[in-house]
């Protein structure tokens, strides 16, 4: 519960909780429907919920959203699996050894500060403009989130733990099963998710920046390039159902995955 | 749990009792033996690098083309210093980024404090706020491309959407997250309600708000570089773009590690900063 429930700042408390989160976007759709029908402006670039409607439909049907979806899901997953995988290894690398934390975590740290897209015009001298170039991009995406926070969860996880499995007596892979990877596990998990996100997001550059195939973020330029902004508003609203859902299932896993642990935080 | 409880007590009779056996090594390196060693050990591995870098330029393992040699950056880098090109794309851009985070900032901060403050502000405006902030910035670059052009409105719009969701939603949970012992303690004081949030409510959440403001920070640099390379005609974006399309690597290769020196010198200071912010803070361990 919050601690601050007093704050109103004088908004109307008697509409009921559930319903409250809809008033600002109905309100904005409110807008959008009146600025048609009164013609506010008559740029071509307001385009009528009707005409967005129509051109899902039409996208659906005619099977380019598919095909540019699942161009788009499969490269983000193999690149994903691949930074992920590197990163996963990378991490637990540098979290077991100091010496090698040492060495190369210097340079780890001040490669990952540069921006990542900033990797695409070398990626795109180095693989070319295809599938190849874009798979390599996203894999660095997710790649550094995940190194560091395993990198991170292996180094935080306690001396005491530590010291009971060898009280215990444990033997090297349960060692590892049974005490590291579980204490690691919340932090490489945030690592996956932040990686799952940050490919999302590369996916798209990608596709701006290599054009060349297809994919939902090429249907987008292609929209922006022709002024077709019933294209553009479908592609974002694609997008940010895609991003959503992979929150989605990326929290649904890490909730099961860590059910073991209880609550995480404690309740006041 | 009886295990749990008794832990602590052996790994403080273990610490207690190792330095004791070796006290006398340890104090003849002690001052300079762990930053010196880390120093030490850092190097050779981007040196082997770059050596490896050099001796395939050199032998043209790679063609120069794709990979020139490590000298030749070093050149072109200096030649663009020199020449000032490099430090004009570099202001263009720091510009940029300053005003599009500080718009963020300012923005994320309000909202993150009206949603952590008022239960009844964030059930109207949360769920619009996570609906948008699902599109990454990305995703809304084509639509703002056709709404704003693709001028100087467009940077600073993005860049502070890039901000602005991170400072928000850290300042917002930040402020929720304060115990509510917290509060009632101040009750009890009788600490009015401006004391209350100034001397309460924003200390107990400063530390992840600063934390959502170095996300800000960083989320606004790689959104600058993705605008600047996809609609610019200045700043270090459009010389890594300019560079590629003449195929001159030397010069991509230059911005990026430019690119790379801003991104951790911005981390590095606002790190700096934090560590004075939250000074008075005493940590556990």
């Amino acid at each position: 519960m919050n601690a601050l429930a007093s704050f109103t700042l004088g908004l109307p408390a008697r509409l009921p909780k559930a319903l409250r989160g809809w008033v600002l976007p109905l309100l904005l759709l409110l807008l959008w429907w009146a600025a048609i029908r009164f013609s506010w402006t008559d740029s071509k670039l307001l385009v009528s919920v009707g005409q967005v409607w129509d051109r899902a439909v039409e996208q659906t049907t005619s099977g380019a959203l598919r095909e540019g979806l699942q161009a788009s899901l499969w490269r983000d997953l193999v690149g994903f699996a691949i930074g992920a995988c590197v990163g996963l290894l990378f991490g637990a690398a540098l979290g077991f050894s100091r010496l090698l934390e040492n060495m190369v975590g210097p340079t780890f740290h001040t490669v990952k500060q540069i921006s990542l897209f900033a990797w695409v015009p070398l990626i795109s001298v180095w693989f070319g403009l295809g599938d190849s170039a874009k798979v390599a991009f996203l894999s660095l995406a997710a790649f550094f989130p995940v190194a560091l926070n395993t990198f991170e969860g292996i180094r935080s996880v306690p001396r005491e733990f530590i010291e009971v499995a060898q009280v215990f007596n444990l033997n090297r892979r349960q060692w590892l099963t049974k005490v590291v990877l579980p204490a690691a596990s919340p932090s490489i998990f945030t690592g996956l998710h932040l990686g799952l996100i940050y490919a999302w997001l590369a996916t798209l550059g990608a596709e701006y920046l290599l054009v060349a195939g297809k994919g939902i973020g090429n249907t987008m330029i292609d929209g922006r390039e022709n002024f077709w902004m019933d294209l553009v508003v479908f592609g974002m609203i694609v997008v940010g159902a895609v991003g959503f859902t992979l929150n989605w299932i990326a929290g649904v896993v890490e909730t099961r995955l860590l059910a073991w642990r209880g609550r995480a935080v404690a309740q006041y | 749990m009886i295990i749990e409880a008794s832990l602590p007590e052996s790994g403080r009779l273990r610490s207690a009792a190792r330095p004791a056996r070796r006290a006398p090594l340890r104090l003849r390196i002690a001052p300079l033996a762990p930053g010196l060693k880390r120093l030490l050990l850092s190097w050779p591995f981007p040196l082997a690098i770059l050596a490896l870098w050099a001796l395939a330029a050199h032998y043209e393992w790679i063609a120069p083309q794709v990979l020139p040699a490590p000298g030749v950056v070093a050149h072109t880098f200096a030649d663009l210093a020199r020449s000032g090109e490099l430090f004009d794309n570099l202001k263009i851009s720091l510009l940029r980024v300053l005003a599009g985070f500080a718009a963020g900032c300012a923005g994320g901060l309000v909202l993150g404090v009206a949603m952590g403050l008022s239960p009844v502000f964030k059930d109207y405006v949360y769920p619009l706020f996570r609906a948008v902030s699902q599109v990454p910035v990305l995703g809304w670059l084509p639509l703002l491309m056709l709404l704003l052009g693709i001028d100087e409105t467009l940077k600073v719009v993005l860049i502070a959407k890039a901000a602005l969701v991170p400072i928000a939603m850290n300042t917002y949970k930040g402020l929720e997250n304060v115990p509510a012992q917290y509060v009632e303690v101040a009750k009890v004081f009788g600490l009015t309600r401006r004391q209350l949030l100034w001397k309460v409510v924003f200390p107990a959440a400063l530390a992840p708000i600063w934390n959502g403001i170095r996300y800000g920070l960083t989320h606004a640099w790689l959104a600058l570089v993705v605008v600047e390379l996809l609609a610019s005609s200045e700043g270090l974006g459009f010389m890594i773009v300019y560079g590629r399309q003449l195929f001159q690597l030397d010069l991509v290769l230059a911005a990026v590690v430019m690119v790379g020196i801003v991104g951790y010198l911005m981390d590095k200071g606002l790190a700096l900063i934090e560590t004075r912010l939250l000074r008075w803070r005493r940590v556990g361990f």
